[in-house]
């Protein structure tokens, strides 16, 4: 581990000398959304003042579209799928918040499992090298510290960032994050104070985020208590299924695969999905085993705090970052459910 | 590694019309690899996905047994879009098989008891596995006795009839085939399932019961069973949900903490009690 330092007035010279061989992603403007996408310039960068992006990076290993196999309908292989896994190139990605980061750690558990192993999201996250950026200020949205997060949080992170107004402070966690500052030549290495004032912003940070909530009782409960439980009536009520949670949310990772032809060829792609679709579970008889609202609003909730700790060693499906509360349009709050789940 | 979402090509050998109104058809796969083949290593209980290029996947039970050779069977009723595709293909056609996929019959568990396989209309293509792979004999003697309850609603909604045709007329094995109401030519049971259960079950103390079957079936079977006294250890059933990637990651099959493609298809009724109902 090493903690060195980054002027913020040398980022282009930063960034030129890392760049070799990588592709630089970090937060720009689309339209009025921010998001975690290539940049082309570094002054494209938003780095000042930003809070999180609007929808979760998790498209970076994870498209919302994204071709797995394709096939052509004549010829000599014709019906036969091929595999149409690329590789990408090596990536950087700077300025990602440690929730999103932690939530990518989750998400590899799920992508593999004992016997099986997803290439589509592993061969995309090899390939990236991960600059976290501590958040100086969270959102009052943010619960992360709750659900073993932390606005300075360094699981799925090679390096971390601190801003230290007119500087970062870069730690390494990772070897990858050792060979990817190896050699910048703009770097210095951090002084006492530089250390001491990052573990301040650190700890007024965690001050700043509200409400802390409890979880022990989830894991007390048996998973037929907590499904049988009164309260989902209630959770429920104003709920439109409309799934923007599950579309913003960094962790759901729920897919669908679907066939398409286009003239002579077709491809099989897996596209996100929705637990809060009525199609999502229906069978080809018409039978639905969650056939209404209450049933899909308690499975997502379900999911990420009883079924994924319990098949997981205890990791929590939710990073909370806060964007399904933010994005909700009828204000359903998960830290109001999860005190119900522990009450 | 292995791309564990990519089908293997297989070529349709054989098509057979099972049942008197058309809907289910049988069909026989041949590997068109031999290292998929060889890849391609199952246990009764265990299903597929099938690949109709342009049309989608579809998770369905192995009907053969591995104790019967090379090809695969899988017989589908003609539901959604993939089952009506693929009832719409002939012999010689391509398709893709990916699998094997989820656990089996706890075949281990079952050795040296008397095991009683109970199914009704179509959910009996891997009992038919099952039969075919106890009855094989290199492992017969594994096994205590072995009595089947199969009934269908007319003698003509009845798979495999040659296949039961056959078995019927082994000493080493209890047939009994029920369709629901007299039918004119039929001189086998009539009664439903569960009443057909009670009157020829073995005794529960050194045995297991394997059910499948539409869920009617199911709910009227399980109280006879606990009648005659098999505990919710001794019966086990084979579940199934809506699937896409058939692996445990697309997060679609789960009942409770539990993924019906990867932790089932087969469960215990002692594991469904501690599990939310929905399936």
């Amino acid at each position: 581990m090493a903690e060195m330092i980054l002027e913020k007035q040398d980022m282009a010279a930063f960034t030129a000398e890392i760049n070799k061989g990588y592709e630089l992603f970090g937060p720009v403007k689309n339209g009025k959304q921010l998001e975690i996408a290539r940049v082309n310039e570094v002054s494209d960068m938003v780095l000042e003042g930003y809070r999180n992006t609007d929808m979760s990076p998790k498209n970076l290993f994870f498209p919302q579209s994204e071709e797995m196999m394709a096939f052509k309908k004549y010829g000599d292989d014709a019906n036969i799928y091929k595999d149409s896994l690329k590789e990408i190139a090596p990536r950087v990605i700077f300025g990602i918040r440690p929730c999103d980061a932690k939530a990518f750690s989750v998400l590899d558990q799920i992508f593999k499992n004992d016997q099986f192993i997803d290439n589509y999201w592993f061969s995309k996250r090899e390939k990236s090298v991960m600059i976290g950026l501590g958040c100086n200020m969270p959102c009052s949205t943010c619960f992360c510290t709750s659900v073993n997060s932390h606005p300075f949080g360094e699981t799925g992170l090679d390096v971390l960032a601190t801003d230290l107004d007119n500087r970062y402070l870069l730690k390494t966690l990772t070897k990858k994050g050792e060979d990817i500052l190896s050699g910048v030549s703009c770097l210095k290495v951090a002084n006492d104070d530089d250390l001491s004032s990052a573990k301040s912003l650190s700890e007024k940070a965690v001050s700043e985020i509200s409400g802390n909530l409890e979880l022990k009782n989830i894991d007390k409960k048996s998973v037929l208590d907590l499904f049988n439980a009164d309260f989902w009536e209630r959770v429920q009520e104003p709920c439109l299924n409309c799934g923007t949670c599950t579309y913003v949310c960094p962790t759901c990772h729920c897919f669908d695969i679907q066939d398409e032809v286009f003239k002579d060829e077709g491809i099989r792609v897996r596209n996100w999905d929705s637990c809060m679709s009525w199609l999502f579970t229906i069978h080809g008889s018409g039978h639905n085993p969650r056939p209404g609202k209450k049933e899909r609003v308690r499975q997502r909730f379900m999911h990420k705090f009883k079924y994924i700790p319990i098949k997981r060693d205890g990791e929590i499906g939710c990073v909370g970052c806060g964007r399904c509360i933010r994005m909700c349009p009828v204000n359903i709050d998960v830290r109001e459910v999860v005190k119900l789940m522990n009450s | 590694m292995k791309n564990p979402y990519l089908p293997y090509p297989v070529k349709i050998e054989k098509i057979v019309i099972e049942t008197e109104d058309k809907n289910l058809k049988s069909f026989e796969l041949l590997f068109m690899n031999d290292e998929d083949k060889k890849a391609f290593n199952y246990t009764p209980g265990q299903f597929a996905e099938l690949s109709i290029p342009g049309h989608g996947e579809i998770p369905i039970g192995i009907a053969s047994s591995p104790t019967e050779g090379d090809n695969l069977l899988f017989t589908i009723n003609k539901t959604g879009v993939v089952t009506t595709a693929l009832h719409n293909m002939s012999e010689g056609d391509i398709i893709g098989v990916r699998g094997p996929l989820g656990n089996h019959y706890p075949f281990s568990e079952m050795e040296g008891k008397d095991i009683v396989i109970i199914g009704g209309g179509f959910a009996f293509t891997t009992l038919r596995s099952t039969i075919a792979y106890m009855l094989n004999e290199k492992n017969r003697k594994r096994f205590g006795n072995i009595t089947v309850i199969y009934g269908a609603r007319t003698p003509g909604m009845l798979l495999y009839k040659d296949q039961l045709e056959e078995w019927s007329k082994r000493d080493d094995i209890d047939m009994n085939v029920t369709v629901d109401r007299e039918a004119s030519g039929w001189t086998g049971k009539v009664g439903f399932v569960p009443a057909v259960t009670e009157e020829v079950a073995p005794k529960a103390d050194n045995g297991i019961a394997l059910i499948c079957g539409p869920p009617i079936m199911i709910k009227f079977t399980l109280p006879v069973m606990k009648k005659l006294g098999f505990s919710a250890e001794q019966t086990i059933t084979s579940l199934e949900n809506r699937m896409k990637c058939g692996i445990g990651i697309c997060g679609r099959c789960n009942i409770g903490p539990e993924y019906v493609c990867k932790d089932g298809p087969v469960f215990k009724m002692a594991q469904l009690e501690d599990m939310p109902g929905e399936y």
